[in-house]
């Protein structure tokens, strides 16, 4: 079950031929898939297309309806795999994943994928993660499309132009019989906007159909002669088609005057922020009509030399705006220029920053900086000479505090590193890697823990070359996520084979977490269309690990501590693994929730659990905050004068985990952490013996408070 | 600077922490703008902002006519660049102001001024939360105008969440030209928690249109609540209290409390003791010095006295008090029962504390001994102070108060306080600054077990480094510097930095 449903947006798809559709650009993606009669959909989840794949899975049975294939693949390298249904057969096939990082997983199928060549539409959207939000490293995808000759899409950002480019896309790769990428950013993977919508296609040819009726051809496998053969083809034939098709179909775009004596070359996705820029330099009005040329390129692989030349006709100078390094397309266009020895002159990453994001400012500054001085007369009298009187605002860099992302309230993953930093308090510090998922955040404080992350399934990979062992044994942290994607063969393989010396901890937190909430192998749920419950521990003894403890409740931080400690210290040969589940928490307060209010309100016996801080017994030396980290667990300053320091305080937020009064146990912290379970609508019994109870208590209580002072203020 | 033709745009950013709803505060401003005639545009970066990360959303609208094209929009907010900006928590409403989304010439800026601490002030072993302060004089200089209050609060109260009250605010900024009914009708559309949404909606409108201008209340001089209890008790209490009225005001301020909090610790002799150790202090403070050294003693020999205990624990969490604060923050209801569970978890070290002072010296000189009450002791006890066992357990412990005076840890403390005072006072005569930093040094000393042995060994070797500079005239400032120091992290890394610079010069 994903964290976000679409359930209620998914009817949005079965709109027709002159209806609108308003909402999210992932929508939209889906919907223009249903348009244009894919035959078969999949993808690995990750940010920034994660709701893609749970919107694909929302809609699964609308799919089923038109005779189209969901999968839910394993991994990246899965779901390209899956296009090799496009090679023989003329079925329209999309998946979906993550840029950068997935592409890089999934380069091996794309290479091959690239080098059969495709008959059906076979196209890859890749969700860029780049720029402010973005969890991984900053690369571009377009590498990938350079070196194995497919080609790459860059939409305006809005959803006319997204659905259209789907629309092209697949119409291109069968046009060139190359699988096509088209690369939506992470703001126009969540951007809103409208689309008039067609009616949903059935595939002219079923995946089941085609099953029926195999088809193959050595010609497209990647074998040798053959392979020789389709390199040869991707330049004489495959290229030179896209070029046509791309040039006929008009899929780059020209705004603005046809004379004047600059021009700017942009990506597609860049086109937003450069009209804004424009807006405010005066040179643009509300709508993006323009007084300075655009060439916009929604494709940005490959590129056409005669579309460009024309756009530079007449022009002194032009401006590429490509975010990203290197600056690949200005190369290209430069070399472009320079064959045809033109004398236009081409700006780019001199005036833009090579690295980074073009945000708002840097659009601004550097389209103004080079309108200044290509084209000063284009620009209005207050943008040359700015008369700005701006008041000097305070610097809050030192007062405001970063804040990354960390662990949730209540998060199961949280005691299996206060337990890891216990550990570490007796041996000394390890030597850890870590993986791909939530449990990175662990890096951050107050655990610090972990100190490299090697790509999602590899962080016990990471530490192979420890796996000979050592005065203290290395040790590496893997998601379940990143267990069922790649980690079985990368790392535990790997590890078992090697006799690895060292210990990995596998957190499942029943879900693909970090990236939404997806199930996997080895979730709980009852999925009805997709295999879940099989034990972790099962895969692990059946790649002949034997050292598995299974901890099935993480919050105990005490077992947690004694389990990792004895993993460090056994005797026993071979990789020591410990596989801690425990739900994550996000998913269970969104399942469990409701369920509870209205058991309170069906009248059944619940018990509500929440921690609390009696403030008088803590003295505000925050031990408990470094070994927890929770969200719920603040700190809050006393109306005491002859108190200094702030004292741990929980809030309303607390979902009663467990984790303080454990971690306050296993790390002999203070006494001042109690949990208080509410009973709702309690038996007939219990509230008998409360009375009870109560009442000798309450005799004990004012017995004493009888024999001494009362102060007001005091407990 | 304000572009005319780009006056038609209503650009309005949102910062909030993950997990606030923020998402859902930009579907209804979408939503009310689309019914209000608008184009409107939303973006944001989810990803792992849920996870207690901040966020940006960034919602871009403009009048827009069916058949006309539509407005393009940018997908990110841009420095100078934004009419309204809402920050969902203080630090998030600095962060707008250092990314530059707040400006004089055009922002609204409407800010929460509840905090929901960063993972770094919260950990630090002395006091680091971040300035509130510094952000709002900040703001009052950055922003066209500002509308601040706590939003939280005001949600909460309202049975209701953030997103709702600071969507109230925007209302009542009337910073969007569209009226009220349209923003109410957006939250109806949403169809979850409409009642409470709406109410919280309202109150955040008021708070907005018609702001009170804050009072600054002085910090309101501690109140004093009434003390009662038996006449016999009352009669010597009023001696007491009487002796603390004729101290100079600076000092009587904080030994008001100070008397309060050791005779609540142990009993009215305790605190006739502590007015004694006060008077020595006074005895040779100084009226010009304005009493800094007897103000600060009156405040940490009471922390001294008080030290914390199996006894002193066991009484806070057995009083009828207690029971009855903890039903009211945990919203208890008639209708339901509370379970109450404490966690424990003695040492010998603390058993050991409650042997009589020479018994209890001798086991702890004795290792085995020792390992045997660990062995006996040392274990994670969860007790349940709703039931009567437990309870009673407690109860007894807590009414130890007797024999505490006897007990190791007495002997212990007491010795430890009557050092540190005598090193203190030895300083007055040649420098008084110094003297009053060492008694502040007492701040150090907390926790339990481990983290108090801790905060021992950093009150030490704060001292230890103070006595190489001792002579120095600037000696009381590097006292100041090596407790903040080690008021910095646990480990102490930031002391050890101090130190070191100390033993290089001295």
């Amino acid at each position: 079950m994903a964290e976000r449903s679409f359930k209620a947006e998914v009817e949005h798809l079965r709109l027709g031929a002159g209806e609108t559709f308003t909402g999210e650009g992932i929508l939209a993606i889906t919907k223009a898939l249903l348009e244009n009669g894919v035959g078969y959909v999949g993808g690995y989840q990750g940010a920034p297309i994660s709701h893609l794949m749970d919107v694909l899975a929302d809609a699964e049975d609308l799919m089923a309806e038109l005779g189209i294939r969901f999968e839910a693949n394993a991994n990246e390298a899965a779901a390209a795999a899956m296009l090799a249904a496009s090679v023989h057969y003329p079925i329209r096939g999309a998946v979906t994943f993550k840029g950068s990082v997935g592409v890089n997983v999934a380069s091996d199928a794309l290479a091959n994928l690239a080098s059969s060549g495709v008959n059906g539409g076979a196209l890859v959207i890749v969700g860029e993660d780049y720029g402010e939000g973005s969890s991984i490293m900053q690369e571009r995808s377009h590498a990938f499309a350079m070196k194995s000759q497919f080609w790459l899409l860059d939409p305006r950002p809005n959803l006319p132009c997204i659905t259209k480019a789907v629309k092209d896309g697949f119409e291109l790769s069968e046009a060139s019989n190359t699988p096509v990428m088209l690369m939506v950013r992470i703001r126009s993977c969540h951007v809103t906007g409208s689309f008039e919508t067609r009616d949903n296609q059935r595939p002219k040819l079923s995946v089941k159909d085609a099953l029926s009726n195999p088809q193959s051809d050595f010609a497209r496998v990647v074998l040798p002669p053959m392979s020789y053969l389709h390199e040869q083809d991707k330049i004489k034939n495959r290229w030179p088609n896209a070029e046509k098709f791309i040039r006929e179909r008009a899929l780059n775009e020209v705004f603005g005057p046809k004379q004047a004596p600059v021009g700017l070359v942009l990506q597609g996705g860049m086109y937003n922020g450069v009209i804004r820029a424009l807006q405010r330099l005066g040179l643009a009005d509300l709508h993006g009509k323009t007084e300075v040329p655009l060439y916009v390129l929604n494709v940005t692989y490959p590129l056409l030399s005669s579309e460009f030349l024309e756009f530079c006709d007449g022009k002194d100078q032009v401006l590429v705006i490509e975010e990203g390094q290197p600056e690949f397309i200005e190369q290209q266009l430069t070399t472009f220029l320079y064959r045809a020895g033109s004398t236009v002159r081409l700006r780019g990453k001199d005036i833009f920053p090579m690295a980074g994001e073009y945000t708002g400012q840097v659009m601004l500054d550097a389209i103004g900086a080079f309108l200044k001085a290509a084209a000063p007369q284009m620009l209005p009298a207050t943008v040359r000479a700015p008369n700005e009187d701006r008041p000097q605002i305070p610097d809050l860099t030192k007062t405001v505090p970063i804040r990354p992302p960390g662990f949730c309230t209540g998060c199961p993953e949280r005691p299996i590193f206060a337990a890891m930093k216990l550990v570490q308090q007796e041996t000394g510090k390890l030597q850890i890697s870590a993986d791909i998922g939530c449990h990175l955040f662990a890096a951050l404080p107050p655990f610090e823990i972990g100190g490299a992350t090697m790509g999602y399934g590899l962080g016990p990979a990471a530490n192979a070359a420890f796996d000979g062992g050592g005065e203290r044994r290395p040790v590496s942290i893997i998601g379940d996520g990143g267990f069922w994607h790649n980690g079985l063969s990368s790392s535990f393989t790997n590890m078992a084979f090697n006799k690895s010396d060292g210990v990995a901890v596998i957190v499942d937190n029943y879900y693909s977490a970090a990236t939404g909430g997806q199930d996997i192998m080895s979730s709980r749920a009852d999925n009805p269309t997709k295999a879940t419950k099989h034990p972790i521990t099962k895969a692990l003894k059946g790649i002949g690990i034997d050292w598995v403890r299974q901890v099935d409740n993480t919050y105990d931080v005490g077992r947690m501590r004694d389990v990792l400690r004895e993993a460090l210290t056994t005797d026993t040969p071979g990789p020591k693994v410990i596989v801690a589940s425990s739900e994550c928490m996000l998913n269970k307060q969104r399942r469990e929730k409701p369920l509870q209010q209205k058991a309170i309100k069906d009248g059944r016996r619940v018990e509500a659990p929440r921690f609390g801080v009696d403030e008088d017994v803590c003295t505000g030396d925050h031990a408990c905050i470094r070994l927890s980290g929770c969200p719920s667990l603040s700190v809050k300053k006393l109306d005491d004068p002859l108190r200094d320091d702030p004292v741990a305080s929980i809030d309303q937020s607390c979902v009663g985990c467990g984790n303080c009064g454990e971690v306050a146990d296993a790390a002999v912290l203070c006494p001042s952490f109690y949990r208080a379970d509410v009973v709702h609508n309690p038996t007939p019994w219990e509230v008998r013996l409360a009375r009870v109870r109560s009442r000798v208590i309450g005799w004990l209580q004012s017995r004493r408070a009888a024999h001494r002072l009362s102060f007001g203020d005091a407990p | 600077m304000a572009d005319p033709r780009l006056s038609g745009i209503i650009k309005l950013a949102i910062l909030a922490v993950g997990g606030q709803g923020g998402g859902v505060l930009t579907g209804w401003i979408e939503d009310l703008a689309r019914s209000c005639g608008y184009a409107a545009q939303a973006t944001s970066v989810a990803g792992v902002s849920q996870r207690t990360g901040a966020t940006v959303y960034y919602v871009e609208m403009a009048p827009h006519r069916t058949g006309d094209p539509t407005p393009v929009f940018s997908l990110m907010p841009a420095p100078g660049d934004v009419d309204i900006m809402i920050a969902a928590e203080m630090m998030e409403a600095g962060r707008s102001i250092i990314r530059g989304f707040v400006t004089p010439d055009r922002t609204t800026l409407i800010a929460s001024t509840h905090r929901a601490l960063a993972v770094s002030e919260k950990m630090v072993p002395g006091d680091g939360i971040a300035s509130s302060d510094e952000v709002m004089a900040a703001a009052e200089i950055a922003a066209r105008r500002v509308i601040a209050a706590d939003f939280d609060a005001l949600a909460i109260a309202n049975g209701s969440v953030i997103s709702a009250s600071l969507f109230g605010a925007l209302a009542g900024s009337g910073a969007l030209p569209f009226p009220r009914e349209a923003f109410e009708a957006a939250i109806r559309a949403g169809g979850k928690g409409v009642d409470g949404s709406l109410r919280a909606f309202g109150a955040a409108f008021d708070a907005a249109a018609n702001p009170t201008p804050e009072v600054p209340t002085a910090p309101a001089a501690a109140k004093i609540t009434p003390v009662s209890g038996p006449a016999r008790l009352m009669a010597e209490w009023d001696r007491l209290a009487t002796r603390v009225a004729a101290l100079p005001a600076p000092v009587a301020e904080l030994a008001q409390p100070g008397l309060r909090k050791v005779v609540d610790f142990q009993d009215l002799r305790y605190g006739a003791d502590y007015l004694d150790h006060l008077a020595r202090v006074l005895a040779v403070d100084d009226a010009a010095r304005g009493w800094v050294l007897s103000h600060e003693a009156a405040k940490y020999i009471a922390n001294a006295m008080a030290y914390d205990d199996i006894i002193r624990v066991a009484d806070l969490k057995t009083r009828g008090r207690r029971f009855d604060r903890i039903r009211k923050e945990m919203r208890v209801k008639d209708a339901n029962l509370l379970q109450l569970t404490e966690f424990f978890h003695p040492r010998a070290e603390e058993i050991v504390g409650l042997f009589p002072a020479k018994l209890g010296a001798r086991i702890e000189a004795d290792p085995k001994w020792m390992a045997r009450l660990d062995r006996w002791f040392n274990k994670g006890r969860r007790l349940r102070t709703d039931s009567l066992r437990a309870f009673l357990m407690l109860h007894l412990i807590g009414g130890l108060r007797g024999w505490r005076l006897r007990t190791l840890r007495h002997a212990q403390e007491r010795a430890h306080l009557a050092r540190w005072l005598e090193h203190a006072l030895g300083h007055v005569a040649t420098n008084y600054d110094l003297a009053v930093e060492i008694i502040r040094c007492r701040r150090l000393i907390k926790g339990y077990s481990d983290t108090h042995a801790r905060g021992q060994s950093k009150f030490d070797r704060v001292l230890e480094a103070t006595a190489v500079v001792a002579s120095r005239a600037d000696a009381a400032d590097w006292c100041r510097r090596l407790r903040e120091a080690a008021l910095k992290d646990e480990d102490g890394k930031a002391l050890d930095g101090a130190i070191a610079t100390i033993r290089s010069f001295a």
